[in-house]
């Protein structure tokens, strides 16, 4: 793992990870998005043979998060699980009982579907529409955050990527951070998702994450 | 058959007597001559023959013949001729046709009394495969014929028919004879071979002997200066179609892509508002009823015009067609002379044939084209080998329909060309991908797709069935989206493809009108006005098809007379161009190779013109752009035509007089061809259509947008994620493979290669873009990347780039 990037969002510090997340210093929390945990085990039970091991490193990743940063609290801003139960899903549970004293909050997003007494099981408390801590709060979908509101959001849900081009016809394409003047949108966790373009605007901050490190994207 | 006043030619009755013989063969006939009876009346005369007595009463008599026909509208013509002869027999035989088209009712009606003939699609016939019980269909089966075979073979179609022929074979209790009919291609031999290695035997060729003319003529810009140097931009010259649809009889006129087919049918309508009524457009998103209407109004002559594409390339004779209008370079000989064919049908009869340039060099390739039918260069199709992407769709058809013993099937998919060569090994892993998902299993796995019962391979579940059987077929198709104003009012029809590269507020033209791109909402595109000056013309799919190496042969050899000789009307009028080009830099001729070196506000360009097509070019500016790549860390976009390839960059390009020899080189070709596929990404372009193939990617249906619930996944997904993950799966190492064979195959890049090492190379720096730089360098849509620098400097030097812009 390479240091993580440090960002200061209304006086307080935020660390950018290439890992797809982001560590809240204050409070530890380590905040991910659109994990869509189980999509190569919905696939494969369904005919279609992905490598399942797009979701076993998902899954490292995520432990390697959270031993970086042994955080108290995780919050999934949605789509932590891709659909129905499937058995992929149980490497999941394992993995979350290590982990039995961190407090695992999901706010939820169109993916997810499954049954309420699953998440209680697993010790998720589940939150809809919105969840705040402190001054900051949490969303799925950017759409959602109120505007002319004072507040700042983290959300997911776009899997950003931004394209940037250079003489002779270049281009290159990256996931990345997304900041605006309230709201954060983080890329997607899930090594097995697609992305959307987004393009950078003034008042806004993109941060690429480029192999091993994190770029900040200036025009 | 005498009384009827039926004079056969001298192939049909080689044909009659072979299959007397119950021989199997291939019967090589233009279009128009009786090729269709002369494989169904052997058919017929060899009932006869067998059942003399009751051959005019005996009903029901189960199947007797498989008519594999390529093209929906060929079914229909080749049935209804068919039931005239039966008629005229008076044999009680039926004649049945299935394929997209054919309703449910009908098909119903077909499961429970099989027609003795049944006229099939390749998609179709393996849909038959699909269904429970199949194989009793086909044990009164005595013949397989296979029309236009010629446009199967080499296409991954023609492995859909060599499987089923196998499985046909196996089924049938008859010895089965088969019978292809094909038009004139360079390895007729092959084709033979090809279509009957599952049987075993060498079979005969029949040649019907017959000449035709064919009557060329190209229409020539009234101000060829200011006709453009790129783009599909023949549109300007509707109005000169005018007079010549109004004094022909029916005319055709071919456009390569669907899109521009709508753009040209719109604009003849306002050339012409006069023909408004008497022309038509047919293609394959048209829906079925109109495209019939057009059919039948083209038989009994309502019609003076009809756009179209490649939907009426083939076989139907509309015998009012007198001529042809071909819009844009058709990219090779044998397709050319295709087209040409689809006029003055009758034995003796002239076909004539217009060109139309979209662009000025296109006239060059006219001139090509003349000369390469003159000496009869037509190409060869070149069979399709180990698809396993194919395999693995048609392993999954059988296992909905009755499933299936691997022994016995491995035995039969190797009796065909492509799978001769499959290895136990190779089989093995099919089998284990549709019944494991390719890799090991853990305990977390829940893979379900093929399950094997008593040594039976089946598909159980229902959904998995139903998904499969929508997706039968190898044709991936681009969908077309119809582009509307944000007021409703329709404009056309556009291609997925480019439409999605597009990002809300770039402009585009369509149907002659500048369209600002607002959103793209379900199959829709919403667009409104735009007043931009600049503007992306479309580059279609179609614009993609590689020239073939016999017309880059002749091309070379067109350039020699640019300026010199001006015997061609095509040379002559380009006159200005050429001595542009010559001013600038250099015309080369077909024993040099010109370099050109220009630099614009873009970057640095390296220009190369080998002129061996752009498939070729593809290989060709990969490997030497690796090889610069060798000499200094450095980054290029690279795009190509037929003629040439792009190398462009941010930074000089270092070549020159002492290196650009040793650039050619073959020595590590086969290193550098390896190192460069890698690097440029050129697999995934590949991968698209053996996702869909083989089952990855479940396409959306015409005017259909709902998909399986949360399985749906990009092909440049897919890819990337196989690539990470599991880099040797069976699939995705197809997708290498094709490159390899069809693209940076070894041996044609050492020829070409070999070529540019004996040519005198020119090496010239022009100060502007040059007519023949000019149409690549527009590409900016197709292009691929191939970088040897690190992706994080390469991100930072971008940033500083935009910072001092």
């Amino acid at each position: 793992m390479t240091a993580p990037t440090p960002l200061m969002i209304h006086d307080q510090m935020f660390w950018l990870t290439t890992e797809r997340g982001i560590f809240w210093e204050k409070e530890s929390v380590l905040i991910l998005a659109d994990l869509h945990f189980g999509k190569t085990g919905h696939f494969r039970k369904n005919g279609i043979g992905v490598p399942h091991a797009v979701y076993k490193e998902d899954m490292q990743r995520m432990v390697d998060l959270i031993s970086l940063f042994k955080p108290k609290k995780l919050i999934a801003v949605g789509d932590l699980f891709h659909s129905a139960d499937n058995l992929e899903l149980s490497l999941f549970s394992k993995i979350r009982s290590d982990f039995a004293l961190m407090e695992f909050i999901l706010v939820k997003g169109n993916h997810d579907i499954l049954a309420d007494h699953w998440y209680e099981k697993n010790n998720i408390q589940l939150a809809y529409g919105s969840y705040g801590l402190d001054e900051f709060n949490f969303v799925h979908d950017p759409a959602e955050v109120p505007s002319n509101n004072n507040a700042f959001y983290f959300s997911g849900h776009l899997h950003p990527a931004i394209t940037i081009s250079g003489m002779g016809k270049q281009s290159l394409s990256f996931p990345c951070y997304y900041f605006t003047e309230n709201t954060a949108i983080l890329p997607a966790f899930s090594k097995f998702s697609g992305t959307a373009k987004v393009s950078k605007k003034k008042s806004n901050r993109i941060f690429a994450i480029v192999e091993h490190s994190i770029i900040e994207i200036n025009n | 058959m005498k009384a009827k006043n039926f004079h056969p030619f001298s192939f049909q009755e080689a044909c009659w007597e072979k299959i007397a013989e119950a021989e199997s063969g291939l019967v090589n006939a233009p279009t128009g001559c009786g090729k269709t009876f002369s494989v169904f009346l052997g058919v017929l005369i060899d009932y006869i023959n067998q059942h003399p007595d009751k051959y005019l009463t005996a009903k029901n008599n189960k199947l007797q013949l498989i008519w594999v026909t390529p093209l929906r509208a060929l079914a229909k013509d080749i049935g209804r001729a068919m039931e005239l002869v039966l008629e005229e027999l008076q044999i009680p035989w039926k004649v049945g046709i299935r394929n997209g088209d054919t309703s449910t009712a009908e098909r119903q009606k077909q499961k429970n009394n099989l027609p003795e003939i049944l006229i099939i699609t390749p998609e179709s016939l393996h849909l038959l495969l699909a269904q429970k019980n199949c194989s009793s269909y086909f044990e009164t089966l005595k013949f397989i014929a296979v029309d236009e075979w010629h446009e199967l073979m080499g296409s991954k179609r023609g492995v859909q028919v060599e499987l089923a022929i196998s499985r046909l074979i196996g089924a049938a209790k008859n010895k089965l004879s088969i019978w292809g009919i094909s038009a004139t291609i360079g390895n007729l031999e092959d084709a033979k071979e090809v279509l009957l290695s599952p049987l075993n035997i060498k079979g005969s060729i029949i040649r019907a002997k017959m000449d035709k003319r064919i009557d060329i003529e190209s229409i020539i810009p009234e101000e060829i200066e200011n006709y453009p140097w790129a783009g599909h931009l023949g549109i300007k010259m509707v109005h000169r179609l005018v007079p010549i649809i109004e004094k022909s009889n029916t005319t055709l006129i071919f456009i390569n892509t669907r899109g521009m087919s709508e753009t040209w049918y719109q604009s003849l309508l306002t050339a012409a508002p006069q023909l408004a009524g008497a022309i038509a457009l047919h293609h394959g998103s048209i829906e079925q009823e109109l495209r019939r209407w057009v059919e039948e109004a083209l038989h009994t002559q309502k019609l003076k015009a009809v756009v179209c594409t490649a939907s009426l390339d083939l076989g139907v004779d509309f015998r009012p067609v007198d001529t042809v209008i071909q819009v844009g370079s058709p990219k090779g000989v044998a397709r050319f002379l295709q087209r040409a064919g689809r006029s003055g049908h009758g034995p003796g009869e002239i076909s004539k044939l217009y060109f139309l340039p979209t662009n000025a060099l296109e006239l060059v390739e006219a001139a090509a084209l003349k000369q390469a039918i003159k000496e009869d260069m037509i190409e060869s199709k070149i069979p399709m080998l180990l698809c396993f992407d194919v395999l693995i769709q048609y392993l999954c058809t059988l296992a909905i329909g009755e499933g299936f013993e691997p022994e016995k099937i491995f035995q039969e998919v190797r009796s065909t060309y492509c799978f001769a060569d499959i290895t136990v090994e190779e089989w093995q892993e099919a089998l284990s991908n549709i019944t494991q998902g390719g890799i090991a299993l853990n305990q977390y796995d829940e893979y379900h797709k093929v399950i094997i019962e008593d040594g039976i391979y089946k598909i159980m579940n229902r959904a998995i069935a139903m998904r499969h059987r929508m997706h039968i077929g190898t044709i991936v198709s681009d969908a077309m989206l119809k582009v509307k104003f944000l007021g409703g009012a329709y404009v056309g029809v556009i291609e997925e493809y480019f439409i999605s590269r597009l990002e809300p507020g770039d402009t585009f033209t369509l149907a002659g009108k500048n369209l600002e791109l607002v959103m793209i909402k379900d199959m829709d595109v919403l667009v409104r006005k735009s007043s931009s000056k600049k503007s992306i013309v479309p580059s279609w799919n179609g614009g993609r098809m590689s020239l073939t190496a016999n017309l880059g042969h002749m091309l070379r050899k067109t350039f020699n007379k640019a300026l010199v000789d001006e015997s061609d009307i095509e040379i002559k009028s380009l006159r200005t161009l050429f001595q542009v080009q010559q001013a600038l830099s250099v015309i080369p001729r077909d024993n040099q190779l010109l370099i050109e070196q220009i630099e614009t506000k873009d970057g640095y360009h390296l220009l190369v013109y080998p002129f061996e097509g752009r498939q070729v070019h593809e290989a060709m500016s990969a490997i030497i752009a690796y090889r610069i790549g060798q000499i200094t860390p450095i980054s290029f976009s690279i795009a190509m035509n037929d003629y040439g390839f792009e190398l462009l960059s941010d930074q000089p390009i270092p070549v020159d007089n002492s290196n650009a020899q040793e650039l050619f080189t073959t020595n590590n070709l086969l290193l550098d061809i390896q190192k460069s596929i890698n690097s440029a990404e050129m697999a995934k372009r590949k991968f698209r259509d053996i996702a869909v193939i083989g089952g990855l990617i479940f396409q959306g249906f015409p005017g259909e947008h709902k998909k399986a619930r949360h399985l749906q996944s990009s092909a440049s997904l897919l890819f990337k994620v196989f690539e990470e993950y599991e880099p040797n799966n069976i699939l995705l190492r197809q997708a290498y493979r094709e490159l390899m064979e069809q693209q940076m195959e070894e041996v044609r890049l050492r020829t070409a290669l070999d070529r540019i090492s004996n040519s005198e190379l020119l090496l010239r720096f022009p100060k502007q873009l040059t007519p023949l730089a000019f149409p690549i360098t527009v590409d900016g849509l197709n292009r691929n990347s191939l970088s040897t620098e690190k992706l994080e400097d390469r991100v930072r030097k971008m940033q500083q780039q935009l910072e001092k812009n």
